[in-house]
C-alpha cells in the first residue's frame, strides 16, 4: 500500500512540479500541500490524469489556525473508485484571500464550498451560489473559527406576549463549563490566591 | 389565471413559474427538509433545498470535548443506524494512536454494524413505499425494526444512542443467550423480507412511481460524489467493506449487489438484496463469535480498567478516573477514517493536536452529497415524484445537518 502511494507522489510531483510545495505520506495516507491558486488546475489533473483519476471529490473543509500568519488550511479530500486509493490535498492562505472554487470541475464542490464559507469565512472566487448553507437565515459570524465562541451570540426564543419568534443575546444562567485538566506540575499557569500581591505583580 | 391576456385573437396568456415551499413539515421530507421548487405546472423546473433546520454546530461541540465524550455525538448523526457512525470515529482515533482491537470486539463490530445496515435499509425502504402511497410496509417492516432495537439495547442498554463501540473496542461483552437469540432471528427474518418483498417488487402501483426516476449514470454518480447504495444501484460495484476493507470484513463472504439502471427502483432492488447479504454476514459473525472467547476491549491507557481491578488496585482506580474527566491524549497528526454506512461512505477527518480534545473533526456525511444533487436529479421530474426521489436517495437530517 505505502509502496503504490510513494509511487503515487512521485508520479504527482512530477507531473505537477509547479503546483506542488510538499507531499508527505502518514498513517497510510498521501497529503499533497499545493500553492492556493493552483488548486483548480491541480484538481483537474487529478481527475484526469491516468494514474490518478480522483474522480471523487469526498470533501472539503478547512482548519483554523488563529496563531499562523497563513491561518487557514483548506483540505480536500479525493477517492478513485478506479484506482482504490485516496489523496489529501492541502493549501493555506490568509485570511483576506480568496480560494478559487473547483465547482466546474467537480459539482459535488458546491455545498462543500458554501459550507466552508459559512463556517470558517473563506470566499472562494467563481462559485456560482456563495449563499450560507447550514447556519439560520441572518446568522453572522463564523461558528468554526477558533475565536467564536461555542455558546454563539444570540439565542432564539418564541416570546408568548409578542407571539412570535425572538432573538436575543445569549446570557447564561450558569458560567460555560471548560475544564482545564493540565496539573499545576505540566506547566499550567494557574495564579493562587494571594499571589497577584506578590512579586509578579508590578 | 395570472397574467393579463395578450394576444386577443388566440385568447393565450402568459403564465409564471409557480414558488413553492416543499416542507420543512411535509411527511415525506423526511425530517426538516425546506425545499424552495420552481415548477412549471407539475413539473420541476429547480429544486433548492434549504438544510441547516437541525444543525446543532456538532463539529464545534466537538472542539470542546474529549474524544471519549464525543463519541455519543455521533449517535445523533444518522438515528437511524447510530453504531455505524461510531464505528469511524473509533476507526479515526484507533489509527492516529496505532490500537490494534481484539478479535471478539472487531467480530462484535461487524456484527452490529451489520444490524445497522438492516435497521437503516428497513426502515428507508419501507417509508419509501409509504411516500409512493403504501401503508403496509412500514407496519411491518418496523416490527423487525423494534426487535433489532431490543438487540441493541441488549448490548449496551440504549436502544438508539448506544455509545457502544468504543476507541480500543467495545464497551461490553455480549453474553452467549443473545447470540442466540440473535441467530434465532435470522432464520425468521429472510420470511418477513420475502413478504415485503412480495409487497413491493412487482406491485403496480410501487413500479410505475419508481422505475425511470431519477436515473444517475456511472459519470453521474462521479461528479456529485455519491457514495453507497447511490453508486451500487447505478452499476459500480463499489463498497468499501470489499474495497478497503476496515475490521475484518475482508474474511467474510459476501456479494455486492449492483443495479443495472440507476433509478429508484433499481436502489430499492439493492437494498433488499443487501439485506438478505447482511443477514449471511450476522450469521457468520456469530458462528466466529462462538470460538473466539476472550476480551473485547485493549487494556491499556485508552479503556477502562476491568472492575475488579478496581476494588483492589489503587493505579487502576486513578487510571479511571483520569480516563474519565481528563481523557486519553491522542498524539498529533491527522487521518481521515471512512466506513461503509449503510447511506454511504461516512468519513471523519480529525486533526489532533496531542491533547484530550480534537482540534478539528469533519464530519463527511454521505447524504449530504446525495441532497445536494437533488436540484439535478428533480429537474425535469414531476412534483410527485420529488416524494419518491427523496426516499430513494435515503436522507437523514441528522447527518446532513450536523
Amino acid at each position: 500500500m505505502s509502496e503504490a502511494l510513494k509511487q503515487l507522489a512521485g508520479l504527482i510531483e512530477e507531473k505537477q512540479a509547479d503546483a506542488v510545495i510538499s507531499t508527505q505520506i502518514t498513517h497510510g495516507e498521501l497529503t499533497v500541500v499545493v500553492a492556493l491558486n493552483a488548486i483548480p488546475d491541480f484538481v483537474n489533473f487529478l481527475r484526469c490524469d491516468r494514474e490518478c483519476l480522483f474522480s471523487t471529490l469526498v470533501d472539503i473543509t478547512a482548519v483554523d489556525y488563529p496563531g499562523r500568519e497563513k491561518r487557514f488550511d483548506v483540505v480536500y479530500h479525493f477517492l478513485s473508485m478506479y484506482q482504490n486509493h485516496r489523496i489529501r490535498v492541502k493549501a493555506c492562505l490568509r485570511e483576506d484571500e480568496h480560494v478559487p472554487s473547483i465547482t466546474s470541475i467537480h459539482p459535488s464542490a458546491g455545498w462543500f464550498e458554501r459550507e466552508v464559507f459559512d463556517m470558517y469565512g473563506i470566499l472562494f472566487s467563481g462559485h456560482p451560489d456563495l449563499r450560507r448553507l447550514l447556519t439560520d437565515y441572518g446568522f453572522r459570524g463564523h461558528p468554526l473559527r477558533k475565536d467564536f465562541p461555542t455558546t454563539g451570540y444570540t439565542e432564539v426564543r418564541y416570546d408568548d406576549k409578542e407571539k412570535r419568534v425572538i432573538y436575543e443575546p445569549v446570557s447564561l444562567i450558569q458560567e460555560y463549563r471548560q475544564f482545564d485538566f493540565m496539573s499545576p506540575w505540566e506547566g499550567a499557569q494557574y495564579i493562587l490566591p494571594g499571589d497577584e500581591k506578590g512579586e509578579g505583580a508590578e | 389565471m395570472d397574467g393579463k391576456f395578450d394576444d386577443v385573437l388566440t385568447g393565450e396568456q402568459k403564465i409564471r413559474n409557480f414558488n413553492i415551499n416543499f416542507g420543512p413539515q411535509h411527511p415525506a421530507a423526511h425530517g426538516v427538509l425546506r425545499m424552495v421548487l420552481e415548477l412549471d405546472g407539475e413539473v420541476v423546473e429547480r429544486a433548492d433545498p434549504h438544510i441547516g433546520l437541525l444543525h446543532r454546530g456538532t463539529e464545534k461541540l466537538m472542539e470542546s470535548r474529549t474524544y471519549l465524550q464525543n463519541l455519543p455525538y455521533f449517535d445523533r448523526l444518522d438515528y437511524v443506524a447510530p453504531m455505524n457512525q461510531e464505528h469511524a470515529w473509533c476507526l479515526a482515533i484507533e489509527r492516529l494512536c496505532g490500537i490494534e482491537i481484539p478479535r471478539r470486539a472487531s467480530l462484535i463490530r461487524v456484527l452490529y454494524s451489520e444490524i445497522g445496515r438492516i435497521l437503516n435499509h428497513l426502515l428507508n425502504v419501507t417509508t419509501q413505499a409509504m411516500d409512493v402511497g403504501a401503508l403496509t410496509p412500514p407496519l411491518w417492516g418496523f416490527e423487525e425494526r423494534e426487535k433489532l432495537m431490543i438487540f441493541y439495547e441488549r448490548a449496551c442498554g440504549a436502544r438508539l444512542h448506544s455509545a457502544y463501540f468504543r476507541p480500543g473496542g467495545v464497551h461490553q461483552d455480549l453474553p452467549q443467550d443473545l447470540l442466540d437469540d440473535i441467530w434465532a432471528w435470522t432464520g425468521t427474518f429472510p420470511e418477513i423480507l420475502d413478504d415485503i418483498d412480495g409487497l413491493l417488487t412487482e406491485n403496480r402501483i410501487f413500479k410505475q412511481r419508481n422505475v425511470g426516476i431519477a436515473v444517475v449514470s456511472e459519470q453521474e454518480a462521479l461528479d456529485w460524489g455519491f457514495s453507497g447504495v447511490m453508486v451500487r444501484g447505478s452499476g459500480m460495484a463499489w463498497d468499501l467493506r470489499r474495497a478497503q476493507p476496515y475490521e475484518c470484513y475482508d474474511e467474510f463472504d459476501f456479494q455486492i449487489p449492483v443495479g443495472k439502471h440507476g433509478d429508484c427502483y433499481d436502489r430499492y432492488l439493492v437494498r433488499m438484496a443487501e439485506m438478505r447479504e447482511s443477514v449471511k454476514i450476522i450469521r457468520q459473525a456469530i458462528e466466529k463469535l462462538a470460538n473466539e472467547p476472550g476480551d473485547v476491549l485493549v487494556r491499556g491507557k485508552f479503556t477502562p480498567p476491568r472492575r475488579g481491578d478496581m476494588k483492589t488496585s489503587m493505579e487502576a482506580l486513578i487510571h479511571h478516573f483520569k480516563l474519565y474527566t481528563e481523557g486519553f491524549h491522542v498524539p498529533a497528526g491527522e487521518i481521515y477514517a471512512a466506513v461503509e454506512a449503510p447511506k454511504g461512505e461516512f468519513g471523519v477527518y480529525l486533526v489532533a493536536d496531542g491533547t484530550n480534545k480534537p482540534y478539528k473533526a469533519k464530519i463527511r456525511a454521505p447524504g449530504y452529497l446525495h441532497l445536494q444533487a437533488m436540484d439535478h436529479l428533480a429537474r425535469g421530474h414531476m412534483l410527485a415524484d420529488v416524494a419518491a426521489i427523496i426516499g430513494s436517495l435515503d436522507v437523514v437530517f441528522g447527518e446532513i445537518d450536523r
